[in-house]
């Protein structure tokens, strides 16, 4: 077999016989999907706890909120009510007499909430008649929850921390063992070496974008909207972008703790700012355009365009290039100052 | 470079800084195709910086290196097709199997021997499937060996092949470096092994502290010593080396290291006269050695230092 051949089939070798390494880029993103996941489905759906605290009208409070399904309704003393509340069993206290007395904690959105329907409901039981009607359609948009947002974060920082160890490390590590050295002292050209680590990345991208996108699929029901060949285009120029900044980490150490760290300071900051669990609309203003910069966050945001907005080939072009810029240069940096001795 | 039209290798003014440390301080040599050429020196004595240096792996900071007629630089790929080369260490990968790692090796040769060939030659074959993590020292030492060999190479550079291998697995790497020997392939090997050297090597140059202090065949060099035999002892209290080299049959007188070393004609015309004149000089023996001149006594005599700690 070709060089680049035998060298390919090294690198996949060697990753499957490294249980670790395997967990780290199939398992855990799908059980970090599967706990958040399983978090926030909760949440939203859990009834808002609202506890009754004794007064004249205490019973038939409890039974106007029961009616609710949307209230899980207690009635309690005054101390037992404070102890609900300080330990977060309830949300919502409501007491008073022919006033009605809310107790709940403002900054918190479910109490808020809770008090406006607890109010509205006990109003209208009351006799409170609305002058207008209300008709409500209520949808389950495709692409709103948590969960769907959470997902092709997780592709992007999946993509980025599996293709700089993936590169990064092995390499420092050949490095160390002198093995680089070696392997300068045969023929080899030294241009397959590094194709075999981009071979070898791109089968495993294409298992670890599969495995969750399935996940999300099978578990939690989300659904690529968009194109899938502009998923897979998309997280291919993510993959090359990140393989360069990995081996720009790793183009001159010898040491595999100078790697990590190294790769740690270039990623801590993507996995904050570019958006993974949370969307990069809570920086303030003047960071966004360094925001928007970072690759992750290119990354991130086209995949969210394809499997949340039905994006396709030419609405993510534009990220495409962007990645495509950051592979090339990059690749042209490392491969100036990479050491092989 | 004039040098010899059949030359492997032709070294000239090779110098080596590492920063501030003289790792080598003007090597020349040259070495003929078809001959083992062995390089012995002390630990740091610099021979894997030159033979590094001659593999081109490492730019030299000052001289000329010429291998199988060319310079590194220009057409290196070319060169590296008829070079083996086995480091002093290299980590191969741990999770390949042998057969795994000679495959990939042999892929980077345009004249490689079959894979399964060279394992059996280092001795490898139930070895094959095993992964590199699962090998002994010694093994791994084979298999380092098994890659310089498997693109059947004119010229093969070997750091301290031998260290860490049992007596069997270093008489077989003897056999296979006088196999290419007898295919007329050049050899380049580094030892600390003098019994290795004297066997294998056409010729020696011996270095210390970057330069060659000795060169030529080993018989040549034992024979510079003068005598055929060597007599190291030691006294309590210790004596000083006045009349020792007059005593009979004596060559050479010197010191090795806590110890007094005579290059001898025979060891019965000496020590019965070096008996009595350490009595003459009230000095008990404390240690009597005799053993046939090798490299290391010609070590000994230009530095006046062992060249292995336990030798
Ligand atoms: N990478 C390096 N950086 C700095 N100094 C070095 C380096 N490599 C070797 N040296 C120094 O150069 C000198 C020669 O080292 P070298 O490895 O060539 O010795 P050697 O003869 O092969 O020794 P040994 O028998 O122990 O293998 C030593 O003093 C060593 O400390
Ligand atoms: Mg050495």
């Amino acid at each position: 077999m070709s060089p680049l051949g035998e060298m390919t089939l090294a690198r996949l070798r060697e990753f499957y016989r490294e249980p670790a390494a395997v967990f780290w880029t199939f398992g855990f993103p799908a059980l970090l999907a599967l706990a958040l996941g399983v978090a926030f489905r909760e949440g939203a759906t859990r009834p808002a706890a609202v506890v009754v605290t004794p007064g004249p009208r205490q019973a038939e409070r409890v039974d106007v909120l029961s009616r609710d399904p949307r209230f899980a309704v207690s009635a309690a003393g005054e101390g037992e009510a404070a102890a609900a509340f300080r330990e977060g069993r309830a949300v919502l206290e409501v007491g008073g007499g022919e006033a009605i007395r809310f107790r709940y904690d403002p900054i918190h959105p479910d109490a808020e909430v809770a008090r406006m329907r607890a109010e509205a409901a006990i109003q209208q039981a009351a006799g409170r008649a609305d002058p207008l009607a209300v008709e409500t359609d209520p949808v389950t948009a495709r692409g709103a929850r948590y969960i769907e947002f959470l997902v092709p974060g997780l592709i992007g920082m999946n993509i980025m921390s599996s293709s700089m160890w993936g590169i990064g490390w092995v390499m420092v590590e050949a490095r160390k063992r002198k093995l680089l050295k070696r392997l300068v002292a045969t023929p080899m050209r030294r241009g397959d070496y590094f194709l075999s680590f981009v071979i070898a990345r791109l089968v495993f991208l294409a298992t670890e974008v599969a495995v969750i996108v399935l996940f999300g699929r099978l578990v939690f029901d989300v659904e690529v909207q968009g194109s899938l060949p502009a998923l897979a285009l998309v997280s291919l120029a993510g993959a090359m972008a990140f393989a360069g900044l990995g081996l720009v980490t790793a183009s001159r150490t010898s040491s595999t703790e100078t790697v990590s760290g190294l790769m740690n300071l270039a990623m801590l900051p993507m996995f904050v700012l570019s958006g993974v669990f949370f969307s990069t609309v809570h920086f303030p203003d003047w960071m966004q355009p360094v925001i928007h910069v970072l690759p992750l966050t290119v990354l991130n945001d086209a995949l969210r365009a394809i499997v949340n907005q039905g994006a396709g080939p030419i609405e993510v072009a534009a990220p495409f290039l962007a990645l495509a810029a950051w592979t090339v240069a990059t690749f042209a940096v490392a491969l100036r100052v990479f050491k092989w001795t | 470079m004039g040098g010899l039209v059949d030359a492997a290798i032709e070294v000239r003014g090779l110098v080596k800084h590492y920063g501030k440390v003289v790792a080598v301080n003007g090597i020349d040599l040259d070495v003929a195709r078809g001959e083992c050429f062995g390089l012995l020196g002390p630990n740091g004595a610099g021979k894997t910086t030159a033979v590094e240096v001659l593999e081109g792996l490492l730019p030299p900071t000052a001289g000329e290196v010429r291998v199988l007629g060319s310079a590194w630089g220009q057409g290196g790929r070319r060169l590296r097709q008829r070079i083996g080369i086995a480091l002093q260490e290299t980590h191969l990968a741990d999770r390949l199997t042998v057969g795994e790692i000679v495959r990939i090796f042999a892929s980077f040769y345009d004249h490689a021997r079959p894979p399964g060939e060279v394992i059996a030659t280092v001795g490898l074959e139930e070895k094959r499937d095993a992964w590199v993590m699962k090998l002994s020292g010694g093994q791994r030492q084979r298999l380092a060996i098994a890659c310089a060999l498997v693109g059947e190479p004119d010229l093969l550079f070997l750091d301290e092949p031998t260290t860490g291998l049992d007596p069997a697995s270093r008489r077989a790497l003897w056999e296979i470096i006088e196999g290419m020997k007898r295919r007329g392939r050049t050899v380049v090997l580094t030892t600390h092994y003098m019994e290795e050297a004297e066997r294998l090597c056409d010729r020696v140059a011996i270095v210390d502290h970057g330069k060659v202090i000795a060169l030529g065949t080993p018989a040549a060099l034992i024979g510079r010593l003068g005598g055929e035999q060597v007599v190291e002892f030691s006294t309590a209290p210790d004596v000083s080396g006045d009349g020792l080299d007059a005593l009979p049959g004596v060559r050479r007188a010197g010191r090795a290291g806590d110890r007094w070393s005579l290059a001898v004609d025979t060891v019965h015309g000496t020590v019965p006269a070096l008996l009595d004149h350490l009595r003459g000089r009230g000095a008990a023996l404390t240690a009597l050695a005799t053993h046939q001149a090798s490299l290391e006594d010609v070590f000994v005599s230009l530095t006046g230092r062992t060249l292995r700690d336990d030798a």
